[in-house]
């Protein structure tokens, strides 16, 4: 193995590399990062999947990261969203949309929870299995900086004890989480009562956000007239995408309902599956249509002053 | 109850390479015919160009029919025509109309030999069945409402070619949500005079997949993935097809 980073060809394992963490796992030192892409995916379009696309080039075309896997997580039932349909369907329609997808995939944990969960507890239930499932880092709850070869025993004395559910993204070996998303979900931070300051700050502050934008958007001016988002905006990546692309679920199941062609919108198996379980109707359109957002519901009772993003 | 004009639609260009809009503008194309009520969509062609045409970049026309062809694997009603490639040299798309038309008259006079013969068909199917329809099918051409507006750039098309063009066969224009390709015919006296034999179809889905920022993108190794289709990436990749070289530029001019 070469280790581009020292400049030379040698196949000795370089001993400060091999002290930074497993060289096998990040050969060039880039930061690893995971994509989650949350949302309602109804259906499921292919400007979701041109998301992740668009983002791995980006974040690989710095030079700092490595985008290793990215994941599709539908929104449950319990949302209520106005014609959302089951979860069941929303789920099988993207994994058949990323089954040609070497790193792309779906996660039904989100869809699968009774109640409806806020866009963090699902980045730290991801970041936390992401942190688990690393051999490097197999001791929960902890800030190490893992040395190869030391005895665990004498490892105790130097780790941090860290509050559950907040592993520090900084965990060396544990990818970066971030969220992926569209202008429109950015610019959702400021809509009252959808969003909870601290959960938008967290994101921001340990994740991070790769959002997707066209070209002259207002996401660059909505991020300056933030003061929580222009702190931690070193951690906000902006991505123009260089294809008009407005293919929005909402478009889609609109034409479905007026018996057009969504051909070359959606991947083809998501749109024969349309067709065969004939999902997308007038009747679908208007489910939820008297139920209030979940996330209005429950910040609206709770309910305090104003929170300034 | 008066039955339906078949129609079939040609789209010409250097489909270099073919992208998701492309097909996608013949979906939309036969959807708004259909809702006028008037025409049944039988066929639609792409006429990739010759490659004597001479545009900067453009490909090997066997690469381009390779890729088209992949890429109409999955539909049931468009297909990639090779005549106007193997032309001799680059043919003027009125002479590319003509010769489709022809070719569909043919075809419709055999099928109809077939039947004055009494020869056994196996299955009567419904196309077949609506192809012996006396109706000789229109011949449309399919394109952008851009397309209009060359129409009064000097020198590049002749006068009795967009005549007859536009008389002849017809257009089907697709633009997108909010231009106004109604002020090209309005501009124009021969384009106002046979006004209903252009289709202006508006794209509400907006998805400007351009062909050279799909080459521009595989020239910096950057992804097209869902932009086009999986299979015409793969052939992409494996014939290199699209470099540096073959878009005929240098670094940094």
């Amino acid at each position: 193995m070469h280790y581009k980073v020292c400049g030379c060809d040698s196949e000795v394992l370089h001993l400060d590399l091999w002290l930074q963490g497993n060289p096998m796992e990040n050969p060039d030192n880039k930061t690893q990062v995971v994509l989650l892409a949350c949302g309602s995916f109804n259906p499921i379009t292919n400007m979701h999947l041109r998301l992740f696309e668009l983002a791995k080039d980006y974040l690989h075309e710095t030079g700092k990261y490595n985008v290793i896997k990215g994941i599709i997580s539908p929104v449950g039932d319990a949302y209520k969203k106005k014609s959302l349909i089951s979860a069941n369907h929303r789920v099988t329609m993207a994994k058949l949309a990323t089954e040609s997808s070497d790193w792309v995939q779906v996660d039904d944990w989100e869809s699968s929870q009774n109640e409806w969960l806020e866009t963090l507890k699902v980045l730290r239930y991801h970041h936390q299995k992401l942190a688990s499932s690393n051999p490097a880092n197999s001791l929960q709850n902890a800030v190490p900086l893992i040395k190869p070869g030391r005895k665990r025993k004498q490892e105790a004395n130097r780790y941090i004890p860290v509050k559950k559910n907040q592993l520090s993204p900084e965990t060396k070996g544990v990818p970066q989480l971030k969220l992926l998303c569209g202008a429109d979900m950015l610019e959702s931070f400021g809509i009252p009562n959808l969003w909870k300051l601290e959960d938008i700050t967290e994101i921001v502050a340990n994740h991070g956000l790769v959002c997707i934008t066209r070209a002259g958007n207002n996401a660059q001016k909505f991020i300056y007239e933030s003061d929580t988002l222009w702190q931690h905006k070193n951690n906000i990546h902006l991505v123009e995408e260089w294809i008009t692309n407005d293919i929005s679920s909402t478009k889609i199941r609109r034409a479905l309902r007026r018996g057009q062609s969504v051909r070359y919108l959606v991947p083809d198996a998501v749109r024969a599956y349309i067709e065969k379980y004939n999902l997308y109707s007038p009747e679908s359109e208007d489910r939820n249509a008297e139920v209030i957002l979940a996330p209005l519901q429950k910040y609206a009772r709770g309910c305090k002053q104003e929170q300034t993003l | 109850m008066k039955s339906r004009i078949p129609l079939v639609l040609l789209a010409c260009g250097s489909f270099n390479p073919i992208t998701n809009m492309h097909m996608r503008l013949f979906e939309l194309a036969r959807d708004h015919l259909h809702q006028t009520g008037r025409y049944r969509v039988i066929e639609g062609i792409i006429s990739p160009v010759n490659d004597s045409y001479g545009k900067k970049g453009l490909v090997s026309a066997r690469h381009r029919i390779a890729m088209a062809q992949l890429a109409l694997e999955t539909s049931d009603w468009i297909r990639v025509d090779p005549w106007e490639s193997e032309q001799e040299k680059w043919t003027e798309t009125v002479k590319v109309l003509r010769h489709h038309y022809n070719e569909s008259l043919r075809s419709l006079q055999f099928r109809k030999e077939l039947v004055r013969n009494n020869w056994h068909i196996e299955r009567a199917t419904e196309d077949f069945l609506s192809s012996l329809d006396p109706v000789s099918p229109e011949l449309k051409l399919l394109c952008g409402a851009d397309i209009l507006k060359t129409f009064s750039t000097p020198n590049l098309w002749k006068e009795e070619h967009i005549k007859e063009i536009v008389e002849k066969f017809g257009l089907v224009c697709i633009s997108r949500a909010g231009s106004d390709p109604v002020q090209y015919i309005s501009e124009s006296e021969l384009l106002t005079q046979f006004q209903h034999n252009i289709h202006l179809v508006t794209e509400q889905i907006q998805n400007e997949i351009s062909a050279t920022h799909i080459r521009h993108a595989l020239c910096k190794g950057l992804s097209v993935k869902y932009l086009i289709p999986d299979s015409v990436i793969s052939y992409i990749k494996h014939y290199n097809i699209y470099t540096e070289e073959s878009e005929g530029k240098i670094k940094g001019i």
